[in-house]
């Protein structure tokens, strides 16, 4: 357990999560009931699967009727870099018992964020800073989306329209990866393979729910044809780096101990 | 056609659990060694793809053909890049290009 003052610091370091949490949980609630859901399937979809942009996929998808395989599908690569979150994590968390296993449920992207920045206070005990921390990131999260799901059923106003918001969160999330890979192969490919997809749909050739699968497998064939050779040679390059690195550290390490040694023997 | 309720609320507990799994897995599997070079090459490459497709199947029911011609979705996704580059907050392009959207939408 915190004492009280780490306990407001720990909520203190979550005050930017609250204002984000509120402000993008409150479009997908407006967005769920907007495709004629009820407004409780969204703080039970806060609860369950507590995804930032997963739960907006997970809106489009099921509004547009698409079976179970190709939600998972689409879920699994859209979410695939939460386990490099994790990988960074692993130390911080090896000692911290059982509360471990709620901060690996609510290692959102935000979170995560948090976690790998924030120093446990002295004194205070790390598991339950970072427990309090998830938590109250996760507390909000619901707390956004229900707001903006019964704001949804109580305001009589059109908001046709709304589910922009999800095409527009993909756009800012697809310019923030182009600025750090500064490679538009990827995207390209995407694009491509999905108009290819659509276009066959509309021929009639591919039922329209079977579109989203088709585009991921062709999309990722066509990039590892045009891209595991550069791959592998930049991952080799890499490896060889860092085996050269381990050398000239042990070299230096032996220096040092012959060093030692001289000076010793003097 | 839509996921019925039950259909949904299936697909939300698998994909729950989907999601956990994701998360859990370095701690359950990379304690001890290394991740191998595939995952590498799902990290640098995919993500970028899967989201470009993701974009192009949310604007799959406009007809580019017959008015308005997809103009409202297309000068939505301007509206948003350009503020993005612009004022780089995800916040203000979200809610910027939505709301073009939404005002296009309604008048053409």
């Amino acid at each position: 357990m915190l004492d009280q003052s780490n306990f407001h610091r720990a909520i203190r370091t979550t005050l930017p999560v609250f204002f984000g949490y509120i402000a993008i949980g409150i479009p997908f609630g407006l967005m769920l009931v907007n495709a004629q859901y009820p407004w409780w399937l969204a703080p039970v979809m806060s609860v369950l699967m507590y995804a930032g942009a997963g739960q907006y996929i997970a809106v489009g998808l099921y509004a547009a009727g698409t079976p179970l395989v190709a939600i998972l599908l689409a879920q699994l690569f859209v979410n695939i870099r939460h386990i490099f979150y994790g990988l960074s994590l692993i130390s911080k968390f090896r000692n911290i018992g059982k509360i471990k296993y709620f901060l690996m449920f609510a290692l959102t992207d935000e979170t995560y964020a948090l976690l790998t920045s924030v120093t446990v206070p002295k004194g205070a005990d790390a598991g339950a800073y970072y427990g309090t921390i998830a938590l109250f990131d996760w507390l909000y999260w619901i707390a956004g989306s229900t707001i903006g799901a019964l704001l949804g059923t109580m305001i009589p106003y059109d908001f046709a329209g709304v589910d922009f918001a999800l095409t527009a969160l993909f756009v800012v999330l697809l310019l923030n990866q182009i600025k750090a890979s500064r490679d538009v192969l990827p995207p390209m490919t995407g694009i491509v393979v999905t108009v290819v997809a659509i276009v066959l749909s509309r021929l009639g050739i591919l039922p329209s729910q079977h579109i989203l699968l088709s585009a991921i497998s062709l999309g990722l064939f066509a990039l590892i044809v045009m891209r595991s050779r550069k791959f592998r040679a930049e991952h080799k390059a890499e490896l060889e780096k860092i085996a050269q690195m381990q050398t000239a550290a042990q070299e230096t390490e032996q220096e040092t101990a012959r060093e030692n040694a001289q000076e010793a023997e003097k | 056609m839509k996921l019925s309720l039950l259909a949904a609320f299936i697909a939300t507990i698998f994909t729950g659990a989907l999601l956990f799994l994701l998360r859990a897995f370095p701690f359950l599997v990379f304690s001890k060694k290394d991740p191998p070079a595939i995952i590498r090459f799902i990290e640098k490459y995919i993500p970028s793809m899967i989201i470009a497709i993701l974009i192009v199947y949310c604007l799959k029911d406009i007809h580019f053909a017959s008015a308005p011609f997809g103009l409202p979705s297309i000068l939505g996704i301007a509206c948003t890049v350009g503020l993005h580059l612009w004022r780089n907050n995800a916040m203000v392009s979200i809610f910027g290009g939505t709301i073009i959207y939404m005002i296009l939408n309604h008048v053409m």
